[in-house]
């Protein structure tokens, strides 16, 4: 009895903190349903950026000039280091990494389903670099504020760090929309294939988002689904007036009243097909992930040879 | 001296709830129980903080200035890593 007033009062100073817009740190005490909810999204958020090295990774060999070849290298070399930062973020909660990896790996942890879609011409790279992590950037910079202190401290160094990825594919797009017409044809088909799948990397619509209340309520998540989706397609327009290129959403229309672009409906069918595992990549980009984790088993190994060896003749010389 | 005998820890205080705790001194004490209470007494005597970490100097490894061309100069020749080094047209230029 004594026990649940106990967690009654826990749970009210938990939510009072909330409130006040007071971050909650990894000693506190927290719902299990809140650390729960942190842990899948932000060992998502690990996942996906990860996972987000495959693509763009396929093309470090075949980047057009040294310089991209040196931009692209240290934008994945980014990503590698955002996902770390997330992986320690999501551990401050008491999971270890192993079994958010082991969880990867065995399809029961998502990662964002954008990266299952293949990288398939270097205007692939720009549109990635311009739209997928345009649209990462909206979801991030609004997560800076969100309640748990380690996941908000990493997003602010995340996007401080991230500010070019976006910059450098606009700037492949704009190359080659000012290029030739083949050139030009590709910034086109590019646009086209990322647009609507970098639109439902916001998830799903708010009526139909699983975890989106109570992560609103909690202050997981600042804005809704659609709420930063609207931002992104807003702030999208322009930059693609700007390229000369025609926009892939026919329906797309600045409303006056609401003061936003009004648009087409996006492919829900499509959306929940990837997640589901039958996207065009999703069996190649685990597969990937497990041989290179398979393949790094031998650093590992010696790395605690090493220690062993190390402690015998610490033991030894005592 | 018995006093030789402490061991050093450095404290570091979270000023603020939602910030980063900040090195701000060390101290010497018996354990690390001793080392927190020091440290309230050392460092927060006007509520600089709301949380204090102690940890013992001896278990920081940390790399010398000496060494920091090896550490930090291949950062210098990579501007491309930051987002200023993309010129952009104006009407474009807010992302």
């Amino acid at each position: 009895m004594q026990g649940d007033a106990n967690d009654r009062e826990l749970e009210h100073s938990f939510l009072r903190r909330i409130g006040e817009e007071q971050k909650i740190e990894p000693k506190d005490w927290m719902p299990e349903a809140y650390r729960q909810s942190l842990l899948r999204q932000i060992s998502q958020h690990a996942h996906s950026e990860v996972i987000g090295m495959q693509p763009e990774g396929n093309y470090l060999t075949r980047a057009p000039s040294l310089r991209r070849k040196a931009v692209l290298l240290a934008k994945v070399q980014d990503e590698a280091g955002h996902g770390l930062y997330l992986y320690s973020a999501a551990e401050t909660l008491g999971t270890p990494r192993s079994e958010m990896i082991a969880a990867l790996q065995s399809g029961a942890a998502k990662y964002a389903s954008i990266f299952n879609y293949p990288a398939q011409t270097w205007g692939d790279v720009g549109a990635i670099g311009w739209l997928v992590d345009g649209a990462a950037i909206v979801n991030q910079v609004s997560l800076q504020r969100t309640s748990y202190g380690p996941y908000a401290r990493g997003m602010v160094r995340i996007c401080k760090e991230e500010s070019f990825h976006q910059r450098q594919g606009y700037e492949i797009m704009l190359m080659l929309a000012q290029g030739s017409a083949a050139q030009r044809r590709m910034a086109q088909d590019s646009l086209n294939r990322f647009y609507w799948p970098a639109l439902m990397m916001f998830g799903p619509t708010d009526s139909a988002s699983a975890h989106s209340a109570r992560a609103m309520q909690w202050k997981i998540k600042r804005e809704t689904n659609d709420e930063l989706r609207q931002k992104f397609i807003d702030q999208t327009v322009p930059q693609i007036e700007f390229l000369g290129l025609q926009h892939p959403d026919p329906e797309i229309c600045w409303n006056a009243e609401r003061n936003h672009y009004d648009h087409g409906e996006i492919d829900w069918d499509e959306f929940y097909a990837v997640i589901n595992g039958n996207g065009h990549c999703n069996r190649q980009r685990l597969a990937h992930h497990i041989r290179a984790h398979r393949a790094g088993a031998w650093v590992r190994d010696a790395v605690a040879a090493h220690q062993q060896k190390l402690a015998q003749r610490t033991a030894a010389a005592t | 001296m018995a006093d030789s005998q402490l061991e050093l820890f450095e404290v570091f205080i979270r000023s603020k709830r939602g910030l980063d705790h900040k090195h701000v001194g060390s101290l010497h004490a018996q354990d690390h129980a001793q080392a927190l209470e020091y440290a309230r007494d050392c460092y927060t005597r006007r509520s600089e903080g709301v949380s204090i970490w102690v940890v013992k100097s001896s278990d920081i490894c940390a790399s010398q200035e000496e060494d920091s061309e090896c550490f930090f100069d291949p950062s210098d020749d990579k501007p491309y890593r930051l987002a200023g080094y993309y010129r952009l047209p104006d009407p474009v230029d807010n992302m």
